[in-house]
């Protein structure tokens, strides 16, 4: 800082508490509903503070689901979610470190026209073709199946730019020097481009895995079987139907099993994560 | 871009895209291509029938008084989070940039956030603002007004607006924060020699030093409004009341699924589609021009 | 050990030419240095014989077999990199150990040759850490040590030592001698560092635009530079360039500034009357009592060194104030290397001499060497 001003620095914290607070209430007041009796929650103001219903709440969503919501429970969405999230984070890591090695590392004709291809998917979310690319998947089959939830979002511009951002960085010398030792270009992949890129790989995969699992459309359209329900579409049905009948300490203990684990992933990995998030649109 | 070193071959480079080319064709580019044949063609009512009609179907869009209201809920929408989100978001970053201890708390706290769904932070403020037992709702009634989101469009545009904003906080807190900790110690410190307080500091050093990266977060926060905010909405207003909070994405879906008009809906994904080309080779021109420096 | 041989080697890079043509023949277990300035084509030839770029004309043999179409790993050579080019995820062992796994050795074997290297290099404390944990002349060492495990013909040195700072330089310079006398293998080196250049080598080859402006050992070079560009190149500070011409008995040569120098024991004979480039380094020009002198330096700058001194300063005739420069006459500007018991001061007219036989004289026109009788 600059110079001394004690009154500067009491405003800065009373306006970053005013923010965490902004970012917290809501979570709060989520978490204390969901530790309530359905019955706490409809007569006037719902409490402030954490009712005693925690486990018996959370027990009949993870296992029964809600009544009047549809038969899926939390916990198979929760397992679909999870399913379909590292599928997404996986497969895109995957098929992008091998592109992106593909387009830095090797000189062959149409090289820039497979970039330029992989890239017209940023312009291309799957929000502005959302008939046609259901069409696509329902005509293979796809629909209601795992497949079918994570690999029409798998290619991703955005991880393959970044990756072809870290390759470019990583000094030719060492690939010289790889080729001296003998090694020939998947050796090189394997044994040298790969080990040098985990941080990027772990930060990418931070947000790959967030991405998917706080996908909330395209798992709208593919799923009709309540058995391939993804926890955060699932969501919306139970919030219409606790509008009717005195459920929200259901809906809110879902919507809190629907945000921790993307939470714990991001505060975990968290200065991975910030440092990919970061880097990626630079 | 280019590389020194290359190996060689035509066949390995190109097994090693082939997934992601595949990938891409099948889901992204064929589909695509799809929404544009299709948005010249119309079915009678009862599918049996396409005819070609042109750009019948735009010009029907463009004449339709909903589609255009449509437009200008979608205007008004990302406008309010764009701006909204922005100001916050720097508000906080140039506080946590300055504030010495326990900014690794504050930071932690404020990229919560960046972990839920869209639909599960509408889904909160929507329990937040619930009419009859809504604490935010009881309390905005206590100063005289009466809230309720289920009737009035005003309220419900407030409440999607306010989720939307909370869900990119932490995102642009995080831009905001790495551009003020990429400017120099040392400018801020000459100006401060030069005798700028801290206002003054931050609107002639500071915030122009930062041009560049609220230019790319308005760019993103646009792209965001008009599209990732389709789970907010469709969790908690579903549109309404009336067409109220019915964004440009969120018609598409309801004509294509719900009212089944597939020639409209094709059309509206090709307007989208333009749109978001449009958004892309801009913040392609600011990756470009930022690259040179 | 083996002989190279490089046959009229041209690089181009599409329409640009960078290499003009050069040759070399090394014999096997010398040590060959190839300086010069920075864009010169010093380190395309090298990787050109180490097979990183392709060779557009011309040849290149090693141990008498061509190796233009040749994989770098079938050459039989190993290279050290200027910034070291280890594998920063690997362990100092992996990093040394890694060709000879990919050649598919056997684990004991590996193990030993590792083992052996890293105790010539003094390494084997060393074997598990990661690079990031290693001082520099530490990371120079494995690097080293990765080109000597694979026990190739040939070593090829791309300004290994640029990244040490100076007091390491000049050891890790020694460290690599020694190492290459004792091993007798035949190796290329390349440096922009004139120092470095005339201690390690062999031979020397001074390249210019991509061209070997000449090929000798450093003495010879130093002592008869075949162009103004070598002379300038190599020692420290640079030749003086002074124009002038030779009279027409060949004599004396008469200075464009106006002094007149007797040619002491070289005959000029053979190019009397012609107008030359004459060069003297600063190390053969003298003090002498007043009246002894060739010509007087107006002394402008003085920096001491300790147990030198560097005088620079412009070139006046003996007794005459100084004068303008005719035409094309150059600058005049000069400097003298002088014992650091020498007391010069700012603004004083000193008088020198030349030694001696250390007059070099060039074409003004091509910058190349005239011949002595």
């Amino acid at each position: 800082m600059v110079e001394n001003r004690p009154w500067l620095t009491v405003l800065q914290h009373f306006v970053l508490l005013c923010g965490v607070a902004l970012v917290l209430f809501p979570l709060w007041i989520a978490f204390v509903a969901s530790t309530h009796e359905g019955r706490a929650l409809v007569a006037g103001v719902i409490p402030l503070l954490p009712g005693d219903q925690m486990v018996e709440n959370y027990r009949t969503i993870l296992t029964a689901g809600m009544q009047g919501a549809g038969g899926a429970s939390v916990g198979t969405m929760l397992l679909n979610s999870l399913i379909m999230a590292l599928s997404i984070a996986v497969g895109k890591i995957a098929i992008s470190l091998l592109s992106a090695f593909a387009v830095v590392y090797f000189r062959f004709p149409f090289r820039m026209l497979c970039f330029w291809i992989i890239f017209s998917t940023l312009m291309l979310p799957v929000e502005v073709r959302i008939l046609p690319t259901f069409e696509v998947v329902a005509n293979l089959g796809m629909l209601n199946s795992y497949a079918g939830l994570s690999i029409p979002l798998i290619a991703s511009a955005t991880a393959t730019f970044l990756f072809r951002q870290f390759f470019l960085t990583v000094p030719d010398e060492l690939a010289e020097a790889a080729r001296m030792d003998g090694a020939g270009p998947f050796r090189f992949f394997k044994d040298i481009l790969v080990p040098l890129s985990r941080t990027n790989i772990a930060a990418i995969f931070v947000i790959m895995f967030i991405y998917g699992w706080n996908q909330y459309l395209w798992p709208l359209l593919v799923t009709t079987d309540e058995s391939f329900y993804t926890i955060v579409m699932g969501i919306q049905r139970m919030v219409t139907v606790a509008d009717s009948y005195p459920r929200w300490h259901h809906a809110m203990a879902t919507a809190v099993m629907a945000l921790l684990p993307p939470t714990l992933v991001v505060l975990i990995m968290q200065r991975l994560f910030v440092k990919g998030l970061v880097e990626t649109e630079k | 871009m280019h590389k020194k070193v290359t190996f060689g071959g035509f066949a390995f480079p190109l097994v090693l895209l082939l997934p992601q080319l595949a990938i891409t064709f099948v889901f992204f580019l064929w589909p695509a291509a799809q929404a544009l044949y299709q948005s010249v063609l119309r079915q009678d009512a009862f599918g049996l029938r396409t005819t070609f009609v042109g750009l019948d179907n735009f010009a029907r869009l463009l004449n339709d008084p909903s589609y255009l209201a449509s437009f200008k809920v979608t205007l008004v929408f990302s406008t309010s989070v764009t701006l909204t989100g922005l100001a916050v978001a720097l508000l906080l970053a140039c506080m946590a940039d300055r504030v010495i201890k326990g900014s690794g708390a504050y930071k932690t706290l404020l990229i919560i956030p960046y972990a839920v769904a869209p639909a599960v932070a509408g889904v909160l403020w929507y329990f937040l603002f619930n009419p009859s037992i809504g604490i935010l709702a009881y309390l905005v009634r206590g100063l005289g007004y009466n809230w309720n989101h289920q009737i009035s469009g005003t309220d419900a545009m407030i409440l999607v607006v306010i989720a939307s904003v909370w869900k990119q906080i932490s995102y642009n807190f995080l831009f905001f924060l790495a551009g003020l900790q990429a400017i120099p110690k040392s400018l801020i410190e000459a100006a401060a020699i030069d005798g700028a307080g801290p206002w003054k500091r931050f609107t002639s050093i500071i915030f122009p030093l930062l041009s560049p990266t609220t230019f790319f977060l308005l760019v993103v926060n646009v792209v965001y409004a008009f599209f990732e905010t389709f789970g907010v909405i469709h969790a908690t207003t579903s549109g309404g009341p009336g067409q109220a909070t019915t964004i440009l994405v969120y018609k598409v879906f309801t004509d294509g699924f719900v009212a089944l008009n597939l020639g409209s809906s094709a059309a509206q994904s090709v307007i989208l589609m333009l749109i978001v080309v449009l958004l892309t080779a801009v913040q392609f021109r600011y990756i470009e021009r930022r690259v040179q420096y | 050990m083996a002989d190279i041989a490089i046959r009229n080697v041209v690089k181009r890079y599409g329409d640009t030419q960078v290499i003009h043509g050069i040759s070399i023949d090394i014999a096997a277990g010398e040590l060959i240095v190839i300086v010069g300035p920075s864009g010169c084509g010093k380190s395309t030839l090298l990787r050109m014989v180490a097979g990183l770029e392709v060779i557009t004309e011309g040849e290149i043999s090693i141990g008498g077999r061509v190796v233009n179409r040749l994989e770098p790993k079938d050459r039989n050579i190993a290279m050290v990199f200027q910034n070291y080019a280890l594998y920063p995820h690997m362990s100092v062992f992996d990093n040394m150990a890694y060709g000879l796994k990919i050649a598919g050795r056997p684990k004991g074997e590996i193990n030993e040759r590792v083992q052996k290297a890293a105790r010539m290099l003094e390494l084997s404390e060393l074997l598990d850490r990661r690079p990031r944990q290693l001082s520099g002349g530490q990371r120079q060492r494995v690097a080293m040590g990765r080109a000597i495990v694979r026990n190739p013909a040939v070593f090829l040195f791309d300004e290994p030592l640029s990244n040490l700072d100076a007091k390491l330089r000049v050891q890790m310079r020694l460290e690599i001698k020694q190492l290459q006398r004792s091993l007798a293998t035949t190796s290329l080196y390349v440096t922009h560092d004139q120092v470095e250049a005339m201690t390690l080598a062999d031979r020397l080859v001074v390249m210019n635009q991509g061209v070997a402006e000449q090929i000798d050992t450093p003495l010879e070079i130093y002592e008869r530079p075949a162009s103004t560009f070598v002379a300038s190149f190599i020692g420290s500070p640079s030749m003086n360039f002074l124009p002038g011409e030779v009279d027409g008995d060949g004599t004396s040569i008469a200075l464009a500034q106006g002094p007149r120098l007797r040619a002491m024991g070289q005959a000029l004979g053979q190019h009397g009357g012609r107008s030359i480039t004459l060069g003297v380094r600063p190390e053969h020009l003298a003090m002498v009592p007043e009246g002894e002198e060739d010509f007087h330096l107006q002394v402008g700058v003085v920096e001491t060194l300790g147990a030198d001194i560097l005088v620079h300063g412009k070139l006046v005739e003996a007794g005459a104030a100084a004068r303008q420069a005719k035409g094309e006459g150059g600058s005049g500007i000069i400097a003298a290397r002088l014992p650091g018991s020498a007391r010069v001061l700012e603004g004083e007219r000193l008088p020198l001499k030349v030694a001696s036989g250390l007059l070099h004289l060039f074409d003004p026109e091509s910058g190349k060497r005239l011949v002595e009788v």
